[in-house]
């Protein structure tokens, strides 16, 4: 019973090299035991780790993903024991030589459509079709500080039809959609597409979107409880 | 005579303990699923068959949403489109082209019932799969 209490205490104890969170879960029980021999090879850098709270641990909320472009048979959602999933290519392989990104499948669609790097059908049998593209941008102003929104129509035009967003998901008319970062994260609204199939709101991603710089002359707009203050 | 066996069985278990934690980092790490594949498992499991995986990625390299979102009906819901193999079959859905002249036919039933058993309906990667509760977690294999 104390061989393996002492052998515990040296494997958690070696296990200080390893990283930080590791050592403050372990730090608890190597002061269980009392060998002398383990204690000594503590007391180097475990105590003062005692002392930080688990307060200071990160909390990842939108954990980064490990292997971004997993082969299928390592991807967690095919099963191993069927054949044909060896037989699916992988995304690594199709993706070679296209523009990357740091974010969703990290390709850049929509340059690779620009730079010719793409054809993808616009019709299910005829490739010869052409895209029906509209170039307009739309700004739209955000009441935070952070930049102006402008949608360009021409990428989306480019890969979609007018039908897909019109009128369903957008009301094609100035002021008649509220749209939040909150609905677009939960999957309204641009989150239809952003964050499932085209590139997702992440950290790396909001300035393709939020693009437009405020006008000079901008201030954030007071809030209502300031407002309404009348001691203000 | 005692102390020294005490020694050597302290060294065994240390390298019991490096053992065990160079074994836990090589274990193989979760990998995340390319990013929008749809798993859909509406009728698979109950019906015997491993849940549907949709690579988007390797769709949308050859055609462009428009095909599927506009002109076959594909609405943008993962599950939302309730395909089932008889109107795949009829030619709707994945069978508009699924059938042997765009691409490969219904008789490779792995390639698309390619999913681990009982993985519920959900897009891998998406914003709502990675908040603090996400929808659907992975089950542990």
């Amino acid at each position: 019973m104390r061989n393996i209490l002492i052998g515990i205490t040296a494997a958690v104890s070696l296990s200080v090299i390893v990283p930080a969170v590791n050592a403050e879960e372990a730090a608890p029980l190597s002061l269980a035991a009392t060998t002398p021999i383990t204690s000594a090879e503590v007391t180097g850098s475990v105590p003062q780790k005692l002392n930080v709270s688990k307060a200071n641990v990160f909390n990842r909320l939108l954990k980064k993903i490990k292997d971004p472009n997993a082969a299928p048979p390592d991807d967690g959602i095919h099963d191993r024991a069927n054949d044909a999933v060896f037989a699916l290519q992988p995304p690594k392989v199709a993706y070679e030589g296209l523009p990357t990104t740091t974010f969703g499948n990290h390709v850049d669609w929509v340059k690779a459509l620009d730079d010719g790097l793409l054809n993808p059908r616009y019709d299910r049998v005829d490739p010869d079709v052409e895209p029906f593209i509209m170039d307009l941008d739309i700004v739209r102003p955000v009441k935070a500080s952070v930049p102006d929104v402008v949608f360009p129509h021409k990428p989306h035009t480019q890969w979609l039809h007018c039908s897909n967003c019109h009128p369903k998901i957008f009301i094609p008319q100035r002021l008649a959609n509220t749209i939040s970062m909150s609905a677009i994260i939960l999957g309204q609204k641009c989150g239809v597409c952003h964050g499932k199939v085209s590139f997702p709101p992440e950290t790396t991603s909001c300035k393709k979107c939020h693009s437009k710089p405020k006008p000079a002359d901008w201030k954030p707009p007071l809030s209502q409880a300031t407002v309404k203050n009348p001691w203000r | 005579m005692g102390a020294k066996m005490e020694r050597t069985s302290v060294w065994k278990f240390a390298l019991l303990g490096v053992l065990g934690w160079v074994s836990v980092f090589l274990m193989p790490q979760p990998a995340e699923a390319e990013y929008a594949d749809v798993v859909i498992n509406n009728y698979a499991d109950a019906a015997g068959m491993r849940p549907v995986v949709f690579p988007h990625w390797y769709h949308r390299i050859r055609f462009r949403c428009k095909v599927c979102h506009a002109d076959l009906g594909f609405k943008f819901k993962a599950g939302g489109n309730k395909i089932t193999m008889a109107k795949i079959i009829d030619g709707k859905f994945c069978g508009a082209c699924h059938n042997g002249e765009v691409s490969w036919s219904v008789e490779n039933c792995g390639m698309c019932h390619s999913g681990i058993p009982g993985t519920p309906t959900h897009i891998s990667g998406s914003t709502v799969q990675r908040l603090v509760a996400p929808a659907y977690k992975a089950l542990p294999q």
